[in-house]
C-alpha cells in the first residue's frame, strides 16, 4: 500500500511536468494548427532562464588571496558575488539561493517575448503551409535554439538548486499512519505539483471566464466564422502563442532544480510531449492535462520492482504501449475532436 | 524505354550517369589542396549517400504518394540491419542471404505495424508508428541484448558459426568473393578518385529501386495512392476501400527501408540500436521534405544534403580554418575564424538547423522546386511563359 | 595507380610484406621492421603523419569530448616540439624527441562520434579513407569504443581507446589493434570495496540502481561481487532505462527496502540526475538499521560531478586520474594544460593525452607506423611517469594495469574545479585479475591487422 501511495505521488509529479508541456503544445496546435517541434526548446529555454538568473545574481569580482594557491600554484583568486558585497553576505547569499523562484518573474516576460517574436517572425508565414513544412521549419528552429544555448552554456548539466528552505523531504507516511521514512516526498517536488496545478487552473480560467478567452475558444472551434464577425483573431492567436511559450517556459524554470538543465533537455521531452498531446486527443486542453497525469502515473507504476519482475523492461516502453492501446481503443485519443489533424 | 515515358527515362539516365560518375563529381578538389576538406568522394560517404537515398525513396512512396507521415520508419532500417548481421553470423559473409532476409523481415514487421497503425490517419497514425519504433529501439538497447547486443551493436565474432564460411573466403562482407571494401584508387595528377566495389553495388541497387519507384509512381496503383492523399472521403464514396492500398504502400516502403538497412550492414557489418531511434526516423522525414516530398529525385537530394553536412562539416576544426585563412593578415584571420567557428566542427548542427529553416522559408517545396525556380529564372522572362512546358523535363511530380 | 583495401591516395609502393606473419622476437627490437614506411594501410609517405581524433562533439558528452580534444591538441603540440613538453619530460621512455613521430610532423583530423556507434564508425571511416589517418583515438562511452575498435581491427589501423569503462572493451570485445589505458568496472569495484568496508563496515545492505545497458550491467556485476565478498548483502538491483531523466520513481522505494547503501551504476547525465533525485529525497539524512544511509557512485567524472553540484559532497567513487595528484607526471601535465587553457584537465583529457604519447612512443621504438609493429611495441610495455605511477600494458588483453584512485566528493571545495578529493590510491596488485576471469571471458584478441 505504501509503495502504491509513493508511486502515485511520483506519478502526479511527473505527470504535472508532462501536463504543463502538453498544455502549451495543445494551445498552439489547437489555436493555430501548427505542429511546433520547437516546443521542447521553449521548455529548455525556460530552464535556462533560471540558470541565467542564477549566473547574473552570482556575477562576481575577484580578489587575490595570497595565502591560498590555485591549481597551478599561483595565488588564488577569490570570487565574491557583487550582490553579496552590496547587500551584505547574508542577504546576498539568500537572494542567490532564491534565484529559481525569482526566475519565474524573470522568465514570464522573456518567454512571452520569445513566443511573440517566434509567431510574428516565423510561424505566421506557415499557417497555410503543409504540416510537413511546419515540422521542418520548427525542427530547424529547435536545433538552432539548442545550439545557441550550447555555445553559451556548454553541454554539461548545470546545477540549479532549489532554495534551502525546500531541501529535504516531507514525511507523508506519518500522516497516514505508516512508520516514519516509508512514504517521504521532497518538498520541491510538492511545490512543483502545486505550481503546475496553479498554472493549469489559470490557463483554464483565462480561457473560460474572460472575453478574450471566449474569443480564442470560438476561434479554435471555427476560425473563419470568428474572422467574418470582424474580430481580429490573428492578434489574439499571437498572444496565445506567447502564453503557450510562457507556460512551457515556466514548466522549465521550476523543473531546473529537479534535474540540472542541459541544452538537449528539450529534445528529451519533445517526443514524449507529442505522445501526451495525441493520447489526450488533438485540440483538447483537458485531454492533454489528463493524458499527462495518466502517463506520468503509469510510468511510475511500471518502474516498481514488483511489476518489473513480472515484465522486465516494461518501464522502457510503457508510455508507447499505453499510447498504442489508447489510440486503438479511442480513435481520437482520450478527448480529441473530430477532424483535427486527421489528414 | 523500359516502359517509361520520355521525361522519366531521361531522369533515370541522368541519375544513372550521376551515380556512376560520383567518384569524380564528389571529388572536385585536388587531394592536397585546402578545399579537399569539401571532397565527399570517399567510399564510406558515397555508400551512405546511395543507401540513405534508397531509404528516402522508399519513404517517399508512402509519404509522398499517400500523405501518411510515418515517424517510425527507422525501425525497419534497424530490423533490416539486424537481420543481415545475423545472416553473417550464422551463414557467412556473403551478403546476398543477409540482404534477402533483411527485406523479408522488415516487410513482415511493416505488415504487422502497418496493419495496426493504418487504422488511424493523420497525426494519430504518425504517433502510432513513432510508438512502435521507440519501443523497438528501447527494447533493442536493453532487454533484447542477447539478440541485438544492445549498446555496442550487433557484430560478427570469430566464434560465430558461419556455416558456409571457408578460409578461402574473405573475412569481411563480400559478394561471391568480391570484397565490399575493396577500393581501386586512381591518381590523376593532383586529384585522386576512389572506386569502391560496395559503392557500385549499392548504386546499382539504388538505380533499380529508383526505376521501381518511377514505375510505382506512374502505375494505376500509384494513381490510387495519390487519390488517397487528395481526398480519402471521396474515394470511400466511390466504393473503394483505400486500406489495402495504403497498407501495400506501407509494406513496400518498409521493405525499401529494410533493404537500406541490409546494405548498411553489408558495407559495415555492425548494427547499432541508435539506427531505430526517433531521431533517425525524423532524419528520413527531414530528408524527404528537404528534397521535396512527392518528387522522384527530391528524397535522394535531401539524403545527400543531410549526410554531407553530418560528415563533412563536423570535421572542420580550427586547424583547418587556420589553413584556409592563412593568407590573410593575422587580425583579419582571427576575426574570420571567430565568425566561422560556431558554424563548423562541433557546431555543425547549428548550420544544419539554419539550412533547414532557410530552405523551407525560401524554397517552399524543397530543393527540387527550388531548383526549378532557379532554372526558370535563368531561362529569363521569355521562358517564363512556357514554364509548364519547361517543368515537363524536370522531375516535378 | 594502386589496388588495395580500404585505402586512399599515395599508396604507390604497396609491397607484399605481411606484418602478421613475422615472428615476434623475444627481445623487442625495432630493426625487424626494416621496410618501415610501406606494407600497411595509410603508410605516411610525406613529411607528415595524420592521427584521427574521434570525440563526441554533440550530444550529452560534448563537453567531455571538447576536453579530450584539448588534450589531443596539447599532445600534438608537445610531440612536434612545441610548448613545455608536458609529460614527455617525465615519461620513463625517452624515445620521443619532440620532432614529431619518426621525424614526421604530427597532423590531426577531428570528427564527431555523437556518442552513437553508427556515427562514430562513419566518422572513423572517413578519417581512414579520406584523410589517411594511421591511428584513431577518442570516445566517451563503451558502446562507441567497442564499435570503433572493431572497425579499426577490420580496417587495419591502431585504436587507442579514450574514456571507456566497460569490462567488455578489453574483455569479450577485445581486439589486437585496440588498446585501453582507462580502467574498467572490475577495477573500480576492486578498489572501492575495501574503502567502503573501512568506512561503512561490513554489515551493510546495498540497493543498486543500474543503467540498463551493457556498461551498467558489467559495472553492477563487478560491484556486487566485490562488496558481497566482504560481507555486504544486496537488497535489490533495479535496472533503469537509459532515456530516464527523472529517477524519482526508482529512488523513492529505496528507503523502505531495508537497504542502507544506494549504489548508482550510472554515468554522465544519468548519474547527475539519479544522484540529484537521491539527495532530493533526503536519503543522506536518514538512518536505516541504526546506520547512516550512504550513497556510492562507482565511476566518477569531475565534469559530470560539476553538473550534480553540491550533491556530490561526501560521496565515494573511483576515478582513473585526478588533477590534484602530486607525482611529477601529473604536475607537469596539469601545468601545461592549465597554462594553455586556464583550467585543470579532466580524467578523459588525461587518458587521451597519455594514449597519444604511448602511441607515438611505441611507433618511435618500433621504428615504424605499421600497426603490427605498434602492437608488438605496446604489448607488455612497462612505463612510468604518465600520472598513474608504474603501469603495464598487458599483452594478453591490451588493458593497462595501474593504481586506481578512490575519491570522495569534497566537503569544502576551494574552487569550481576542486570537487573531488583523493581518499586512497589502491595499488595495482589489488585490482589485477586473471585474463580468463569470468567477467572478461569470451573474446579473443586475434591477430594484428596492418590493413594491406
Amino acid at each position: 500500500m505504501d509503495v502504491i501511495i509513493l508511486q502515485l505521488l511520483n506519478g502526479l509529479d511527473k505527470g504535472s511536468a508532462y501536463a504543463l508541456i502538453a498544455l502549451g503544445l495543445t494551445l498552439i496546435f489547437g489555436t493555430l494548427g501548427v505542429v511546433n517541434f520547437a516546443h521542447g526548446a521553449l521548455f529548455m529555454l525556460g530552464a535556462f532562464c533560471a540558470v541565467t538568473l542564477q549566473k547574473i545574481l552570482s556575477l562576481s569580482f575577484e580578489t587575490i588571496d595570497p595565502t591560498k594557491t590555485d591549481f597551478l600554484g599561483n595565488p588564488a583568486k577569490i570570487k565574491t558575488p557583487y550582490i553579496e558585497s552590496w547587500f551584505g553576505p547574508e542577504l546576498g547569499s539568500s537572494i542567490i539561493d532564491w534565484s529559481v523562484p525569482l526566475a519565474i518573474l524573470f522568465a514570464i516576460p522573456i518567454m512571452i517575448g520569445v513566443g511573440y517574436i517566434m509567431e510574428r517572425g516565423l510561424i505566421k508565414h506557415f499557417y497555410k503551409r503543409p504540416h510537413a513544412d511546419q515540422i521542418l521549419v520548427t525542427f530547424g528552429l529547435a536545433i538552432v535554439i539548442q545550439e545557441v544555448i550550447k555555445q553559451f552554456y556548454g553541454a554539461n548539466p548545470i546545477p540549479t538548486p532549489a532554495p534551502d528552505a525546500f531541501r529535504g523531504s516531507f514525511d507523508f507516511g506519518t500522516l497516514l499512519g505508516f512508520d516514519p521514512n516509508v512514504v517521504i516526498y521532497p518538498y520541491w517536488r510538492l511545490v512543483y505539483f502545486f505550481f503546475a496545478a496553479l498554472i493549469i487552473a489559470a490557463v483554464f480560467g483565462f480561457l473560460q471566464f474572460t472575453t478574450f478567452g471566449m474569443v480564442v475558444r470560438a476561434g479554435m472551434a471555427d476560425r473563419e466564422t470568428v474572422g467574418l464577425l470582424g474580430i481580429n483573431i490573428d492578434r489574439r492567436f499571437t498572444i496565445m502563442f506567447g502564453i503557450a511559450a510562457a507556460v512551457a517556459g515556466l514548466a522549465g524554470v521550476m523543473y531546473a532544480p529537479i534535474n540540472s538543465p542541459n541544452y538537449h533537455m528539450g529534445m528529451d521531452f519533445l517526443v514524449l510531449s507529442f505522445v501526451v498531446v495525441v493520447v489526450g486527443g488533438m485540440g483538447s486542453l483537458p485531454g492533454a492535462v489528463l493524458a499527462g497525469f495518466l502517463l506520468g502515473i503509469l510510468e511510475s507504476f511500471s518502474s516498481m520492482n514488483e511489476i518489473k519482475q513480472i515484465l522486465p523492461g516494461i518501464d522502457q516502453i510503457i508510455i508507447y504501449l499505453v499510447a498504442i492501446i489508447i489510440l486503438l481503443v479511442r480513435p481520437r485519443g482520450l478527448m480529441g475532436r473530430k477532424g483535427v489533424m486527421e489528414d | 524505354m523500359l516502359g517509361l515515358e520520355k521525361k522519366d527515362t531521361s531522369l533515370l539516365i541522368i541519375v544513372a550517369i550521376l551515380t556512376m560518375c560520383a567518384p569524380f563529381i564528389l571529388n572536385p578538389f585536388p587531394a592536397d589542396s585546402a578545399m579537399a576538406q569539401f571532397n565527399a568522394g570517399y567510399p564510406d560517404l558515397m555508400q551512405r549517400f546511395v543507401i540513405f537515398g534508397i531509404f528516402a525513396i522508399g519513404f517517399n512512396i508512402l509519404f509522398g504518394l499517400t500523405g501518411y507521415l510515418s515517424f517510425g520508419h527507422a525501425a525497419f532500417l534497424g530490423i533490416g540491419s539486424y537481420s543481415a548481421v545475423w545472416m553473417f553470423k550464422l551463414l557467412g559473409y556473403n551478403i546476398l542471404p543477409g540482404i534477402f532476409l533483411s527485406v523479408i523481415t522488415s516487410g513482415l514487421f511493416a505488415l504487422l505495424i502497418g496493419y495496426i497503425s493504418l487504422r488511424r490517419s493523420g497525426i494519430y497514425f504518425s504517433i502510432l508508428t513513432l510508438a512502435f519504433a521507440q519501443m523497438s529501439f528501447a527494447l533493442a538497447y536493453s532487454v533484447l541484448t542477447p539478440l541485438t547486443n544492445g549498446e555496442t551493436g550487433l557484430q560478427v565474432y570469430n566464434s560465430d558459426p558461419q556455416y558456409f564460411h571457408s578460409d578461402a573466403m574473405p573475412n569481411i562482407p563480400h559478394l561471391f568473393g568480391q570484397e565490399m571494401q575493396s577500393t581501386y584508387t586512381l591518381d590523376a595528377g593532383a586529384w585522386s578518385f576512389d572506386f569502391n566495389t560496395g559503392y557500385y553495388l549499392c548504386a546499382l541497387i539504388m538505380l533499380g529501386m529508383f526505376y521501381l519507384a518511377i514505375r510505382i509512381f506512374r502505375s494505376p496503383f500509384g494513381l490510387m495512392l495519390k487519390a488517397i492523399k487528395t481526398n480519402q472521403t471521396r474515394l470511400n464514396y466511390t466504393g473503394l476501400n483505400p486500406r489495402p492500398y495504403t497498407l501495400a504502400a506501407f509494406v513496400i516502403s518498409g521493405m525499401y527501408a529494410g533493404l537500406a538497412g541490409g546494405l548498411m550492414a553489408s558495407m559495415d557489418p555492425l548494427a547499432g540500436a541508435e539506427r531505430m531511434q526517433w531521431t533517425a526516423s525524423g532524419e528520413v522525414v527531414l530528408m524527404t521534405i528537404l528534397g521535396g516530398a512527392g518528387t522522384l529525385i527530391g528524397p535522394v537530394l535531401g539524403a545527400g544534403f543531410i549526410k554531407y553536412f553530418e560528415n563533412i562539416f563536423s570535421k572542420i576544426n580550427d586547424t583547418v580554418l587556420h589553413q584556409w585563412f592563412a593568407f590573410l593578415p593575422d587580425g583579419i584571420e582571427d576575426f574570420l575564424i571567430a565568425i566561422v567557428h560556431p558554424f563548423v566542427g562541433k557546431g555543425w548542427h547549428l548550420t544544419l538547423g539554419l539550412m533547414f529553416m532557410a530552405i523551407v522559408i525560401f524554397l517552399p517545396g524543397g530543393l527540387v522546386e527550388g531548383g526549378q525556380k532557379i532554372a526558370r529564372k535563368i531561362r529569363g522572362k521569355k521562358a517564363e511563359d512556357d514554364a509548364p512546358a519547361a517543368s515537363d523535363t524536370t522531375p516535378a511530380e | 595507380m594502386s589496388n588495395s583495401n580500404f585505402t586512399r591516395r599515395g599508396l604507390l609502393k604497396t609491397s607484399a610484406m605481411a606484418g602478421g606473419a613475422l615472428a615476434a622476437p623475444t627481445l623487442f627490437d625495432g630493426s625487424v621492421w626494416a621496410d618501415a614506411h610501406s606494407g600497411y594501410l595509410n603508410a605516411p609517405t610525406g613529411s607528415t603523419v595524420t592521427l584521427g581524433f574521434n570525440v563526441p562533439q554533440s550530444g550529452p558528452y560534448a563537453d567531455e569530448g571538447a576536453d579530450e580534444l584539448r588534450a589531443y591538441e596539447l599532445a600534438v603540440e608537445h610531440l612536434n616540439g612545441g610548448g613545455d613538453g608536458g609529460m614527455m619530460s617525465t615519461f620513463s621512455s625517452k624515445a620521443l624527441q619532440g620532432n614529431g613521430i619518426l621525424g614526421k610532423k604530427v597532423e590531426f583530423v577531428t570528427g564527431d562520434t555523437q556518442t552513437k556507434s553508427d556515427a562514430a564508425r562513419a566518422s572513423a571511416k572517413s578519417m581512414i579513407e579520406k584523410d589517411g589517418a594511421i591511428m584513431i583515438t577518442g570516445g566517451s562511452s563503451s558502446g562507441v569504443a567497442v564499435a570503433v575498435q572493431g572497425l579499426c581491427q577490420e580496417a587495419g589501423v591502431i585504436f587507442m581507446a579514450g574514456l571507456t569503462h566497460s569490462n567488455d572493451t578489453t574483455g569479450k570485445d577485445k581486439k589486437a589493434n585496440g588498446f585501453r589505458h582507462f580502467f574498467n568496472g572490475y577495477m573500480s569495484a576492486a578498489a572501492l570495496a575495501p574503502v567502503l568496508q573501512a568506512r561503512y563496515g561490513s554489515d551493510r545492505t546495498a540497493y543498486h540502481l543500474t543503467a540498463d545497458y551493457t556498461w551498467g550491467w558489467t559495472q553492477q556485476e563487478s560491484i556486487q561481487a566485490a562488496t558481497e565478498a566482504m560481507g555486504w548483502k544486496t537488497a535489490n538491483n533495479v535496472l533503469t532505462p537509459l532515456a530516464t531523466t527523472d529517477f524519482s520513481s526508482y529512488v523513492a522505494p529505496v528507503l523502505n527496502s531495508g537497504a542502507d547503501v544506494l549504489v548508482l551504476n550510472h554515468y554522465g547525465g544519468n548519474m547527475v540526475n539519479s544522484l540529484t533525485s537521491a539527495v532530493q529525497f533526503g536519503l543522506r539524512e536518514k538512518q536505516v538499521n541504526g546506520k547512516n544511509f550512504e550513497i556510492v557512485v562507482p565511476l566518477y567524472s569531475r565534469l559530470m560531478a560539476k553538473g550534480a553540484g553540491e550533491n556530490v559532497k561526501g560521496i565515494f567513487g573511483s576515478t582513473n586520474w585526478h588533477w590534484s595528484l602530486t607525482d611529477e607526471g601529473s604536475k607537469a601535465f596539469v601545468k601545461s594544460f592549465g597554462e594553455k587553457y586556464g583550467f585543470p584537465p579532466s580524467q578523459a583529457a588525461h587518458t587521451c593525452y597519455v594514449q597519444t604519447m604511448l602511441y607515438a612512443d611505441a611507433a618511435e621504438r618500433a621504428g615504424t607506423f605499421n600497426p603490427c609493429g605498434i602492437v608488438e611495441a605496446l604489448e607488455g610495455f612497462k612505463f612510468d611517469g604518465l600520472g598513474n605511477g608504474a603501469t603495464e600494458y598487458r599483452a594478453d588483453d591490451h588493458q593497462c594495469f595501474k593504481d586506481v584512485l578512490v575519491v570522495k566528493g569534497k566537503d569544502n571545495p576551494t574552487s569550481e574545479f576542486d570537487l573531488l578529493e583523493i581518499v586512497e590510491i589502491t595499488p595495482r596488485a589489488q585490482v589485477e585479475y586473471a585474463v580468463d576471469h569470468p567477467m572478461f571471458a569470451g573474446g579473443e584478441l586475434g591477430k594484428c591487422n596492418p590493413g594491406a
